[in-house]
């Protein structure tokens, strides 16, 4: 069945089965590799895109059900325009291999569009179900403190 | 997907973007290959002054890539942004070992610097030649070799686009200390803007055109044969879906790969009965009992009479469970594989011996392979990285296309290697001066690396499921066995079993030396406080190398360390407590210091606090060093607090994260105050797994000084502390 998403502001029409979840849609039929396949049951948060202003884990939602623009971490900032959550990743060294970081980044971009100004336990919150193995999660933390003007 | 050297070359270095790769040397120095003694096997100058360097290590997420990338451009003074670092090709780089044990900049890195020395010093010789004037006279900045005279040449100009053509005599000195100008600066990793943006090139984005998506199908339980495969069960579903079966291996390719997963759900695979596993609760008991060699891992004095000579004589048990490497990303790779040919992009750590235990699975020559590496999650040892490879090879050989495999996380959490569960008894002996004067040290268990290492093909999953042979290294268990402190009489002793107790196990961060520091650790802490002294001074009487003395010295400093016996007087929900380790007994020093909060009615335990120092010899780049530090702390508090594999009579049941938790958000540290010595006269030693040593014992060693209660094996589980504090 055709179907129509809109996706970082472009629309576009996918041939998938209805259940097909969103993920795949995006990485195999888009080419959009910034959202990550880490398990696909919603646990770690790798796969994480925005639902309108919302973050969501794109493994676990059928593409059939998608009702408003999605935004994935390609069209949330690029090099020569970045998200101010990116550059603060960038500016604090956030990342080791990196795989979680899109979900961690558009976590962030999300908690700081709802909560600008957000304390230090609403920023764990917020991140506590994205999962990171490299223990990057200082960075990660020091990042959206900095990308919320909390520091220098 | 041939490309030589020249046409890459010629190509600008366009290729270079997604695709480096690393070897396997499991703790061996690496023989180069003759091929690998010319120059120009590491270095190359293009026309436009680009230089690309050649490495056989690889990015894990330590960010070696950059801190290789420094030493080139500081040896060969060019700008650091002109230098490509081009890794992990079995077709384009040398061969230097696989990227492992923390030794890329140990093993790793000397090769490329004094590469790069050569090459400033050929160039040198070039322009002496052409100014008809003494190297001595010639000066250079930037890739511009300019004399005395005021006349100038470029690297570019001298040797763009051609070869050096010459041996590497390893005469060539590197820079003196004082005169590193890159080397020592915190500069940007190259590739995360890449990962922050979405861009970077994993194995996982990895498409070619007519591929198919591949799923493996496994048993639960290990060593399960193949009884049948009923492929009517899937023959109904859509995607052109095959099932691919060889020996005991069982897959199915599909076009997309949503389908291929519905299929390999579907697919009846029916499996005879495999080994027993023993029950959870008797894993210590049993890992323990497997049958084994007994090695002197070190000796000094006399041990009974160490003991006859002691007035307290204390021993203790510990343990440490099967932990997985549990990476976010689950394995993935691409394999294109033809009838005489075929070409692998694989996350591995090691491209060359991967390459060539594929090849023997394959019944391929290893040289009609190439396999270039391309990053993938982190794997922090052998996840499954080269299972999943091997995966993908059979696969495209059985479907005759490209294919591209990716695990699903059951597959990951079900099937990576386990990091080795370990057991430890050490029996310690004071005099009456409060020390030490006997210490005998055991430990039980098998080797840790059954990576693919010049093997029949076996050592992955499916090269044992065709049933080619599989060849064990014998590394890793005596890692740190042996302490570093100085007892008059010590005993220290490797038990080690053919087998692992119940799980296939492989390398994890640190191989033994977190399970044998964890032991060596605590149990410093419980002699320290049958002296009643305190326990980094009691380190430090013990010690006599100034480089471990000095690291307890400045963790002490670093965290206000109060000087005083454990446990304190009155029994208290917050404490703290230190570790050290001396990396594998010749590479990192680092101390420790944990401060613990405990909840008393609930066991849970907070760690607000760590501090560290760290000392790896000359440091490449500080911010680089300090990120891999706290990397080290965060895994192995999650490991230490955390982290068991589950496991039933048939085989592993943590086979998601609610069933393999690790550590969240809410419960790092507030803080990880860390103190780099810097050491530019010494080797360069990595920080990549000497920081995970010690938190384990520091975290028992916190406990202990809060409530006077030791606990002896991980995790430290709410219901574990529990049962302790009572």
């Amino acid at each position: 069945m055709p179907i129509t998403l809109t996706v970082n502001g472009k629309q576009h029409t996918v041939l998938a089965a209805d259940d097909t979840p969103l993920l795949y849609v995006l990485r195999n039929e888009l080419e959009l590799n910034g959202p990550k396949f880490g398990c696909g049951l919603g646990q770690c948060g790798a796969c994480t895109v925005h639902l309108g202003d919302v973050a969501i884990r794109s493994c676990s939602i059928p593409v059939s059900v998608v009702d408003q623009p999605i935004t994935t971490i390609e069209g949330l900032g690029t090099a020569d325009n970045p998200h101010p959550v990116q550059a603060a990743f960038i500016a604090e060294q956030a990342a080791q291999c990196g795989y979680c970081i899109n979900g961690m980044v558009m976590t962030s971009a999300a908690l700081l569009k709802q909560n600008p100004k957000p304390n230090e336990a609403e920023i764990r919150t917020a991140l506590d179900g994205n999962l990171c193995r490299c223990g990057t999660h200082m960075r990660i933390l020091r990042a959206v403190r900095r990308a919320a003007g909390m520091t220098a | 997907m041939k490309t030589s050297r020249r046409e890459f070359l010629q190509s600008g270095g366009a290729l270079i973007v997604s695709f480096s790769l690393p070897l396997e040397i499991l703790g061996q120095t690496t023989q180069l290959n003759p091929k690998y003694e010319e120059l120009d096997a590491w270095l190359a100058v293009g026309a436009d002054g680009m230089v690309t360097a050649y490495c056989g290590k690889v990015e894990l997420g330590t960010g070696i890539r950059t801190a290789f990338g420094q030493l080139v451009a500081d040896e060969l003074d060019v700008p650091f942004d002109r230098i490509t670092v081009l890794m992990g090709d079995t077709d384009l780089c040398p061969d230097q070992g696989a990227t492992v044990g923390s030794n890329s900049m140990y093993r790793g890195g000397p090769q490329v610097r004094q590469a790069a020395a050569e090459a400033r010093q050929t160039l040198l010789a070039m322009a002496s030649t052409r100014f008809a004037t003494p190297v001595e006279t010639l000066s250079v900045k930037n890739g511009i070799i300019s004399d005395a005279n005021g006349r100038s040449v470029t690297y570019a100009e001298l040797i763009g686009n051609r070869q050096f053509n010459r041996k590497l005599d390893q005469k060539v000195q590197i820079k003196a200390a004082e005169k590193l100008g890159v080397i020592g600066k915190s500069i940007p990793r190259v590739e995360l803007p890449g990962k922050v943006f979405g861009s970077h090139a994993y194995v996982h984005n990895l498409r070619l055109p007519g591929i198919l998506h591949g799923r493996v199908v496994r048993p639960p339980t290990p060593g399960a044969m193949l009884a049948s495969v009923d492929e009517s069960s899937v023959q109904n579903l859509p995607g052109n879906v095959r099932v691919l079966q060889k020996g005991g291996f069982v897959g199915v390719v599909a076009d997309r790969e949503e389908q291929a997963i519905r299929a390999a759900n579907a697919l009846k695979v029916t499996w005879k009965s495999g080994r027993t596993l023993p029950p959870m609760k008797d894993l210590p008991a049993a890992v323990r009992a497997v049958p084994a060699e007994d090695k002197a891992i070190y000796s000094s004095g006399e041990i009974d009479s160490g003991f006859s000579a002691a007035r307290t004589t204390i021993t203790a048990q510990y343990f440490v469970p099967y932990q997985m490497h549990a990476s976010i990303g689950p394995s993935c790779a691409v394999a294109d594989i033809g009838k005489d040919s075929g070409t692998l992009w694989s996350p591995t750590q090691s491209s060359f011996l991967t390459r060539n235990s594929i090849a023997a699975m394959l019944d391929m020559p290893a040289d009609k392979l190439r396999l270039i590496w391309t990053e993938g999650s982190g794997c922090y040892g052998q996840n499954g990285a080269d299972d999943c490879t091997a995966d993908a090879a059979l696969m495209s050989q059985l479907a005759g296309k490209p294919v591209r495999v990716q695990w699903m996380r059951h597959d990951e959490h079900g099937n990576e290697p386990k990091g080795m569960a370990m057991a430890m008894t050490v029996k310690g002996g004071l005099n009456e001066n409060g020390d030490v004067i006997a210490w005998d040290y055991q430990v039980w268990s098998p080797p840790h690396s059954s990576r693919p290492s010049g093997d029949g093909g076996g050592n992955t999953l499916a090269g044992t499921q065709i049933g080619k042979p599989m060849r064990i290294v014998p590394v890793g268990a005596d890692r740190n066995a042996r302490c570093t402190y100085t007892f008059p009489n010590n005993r220290t002793t490797l038990h080690q079993s053919r087998e692992s107790a119940a799980l296939r196990a492989s390398a994890l961060r640190g191989l033994g030396s977190p399970q044998n520091t964890f032991a060596n650790e605590s149990f410093m802490d419980e002699l320290a406080a049958q002296a009643k002294a305190d326990p980094i001074a009691f380190r430090i009487k013990h010690l006599k190398d100034e480089r471990a003395i000095a690291v307890l010295q400045e963790v002490a400093r670093l965290s206000k360390w109060d000087a005083r016996p454990s446990p304190q007087h009155a029994r208290s929900v917050t404490g703290r407590g230190a570790g050290f380790c001396h990396y594998d007994n010749y590479a990192t020093y680092v101390a420790v210091v944990v401060r613990v909060s405990i909840d008393i009615k609930t066991g849970k335990l907070r760690i607000p606090y760590v501090a560290v120092a760290h000392d790896c010899g000359l440091i490449v780049n500080p911010d680089g060093t300090r990120n891999q530090i706290e990397g080290n702390v965060i895994q192995a508090i999650s490991r230490a607090l955390l982290e068991e594999v589950q496991f039933d009579s048939r085989g592993v049941t943590s086979l998601d994260w609610n069933g393999y938790p690790i550590i969240r958000f809410q419960d790092v540290p507030e803080e990880i105050a860390i103190s780099l010595i810097n050491r530019p006269a010494e080797i360069m030693t990595g920080a990549g797994e000497a920081t995970t040593s010690p938190i384990a014992a520091a975290i028992a060693n916190a406990i202990f000084d809060a409530t006077g209660k030791r606990i002896r094996s991980t995790p430290f589980s709410p219901q574990r502390l529990k049962a302790v504090l009572v």
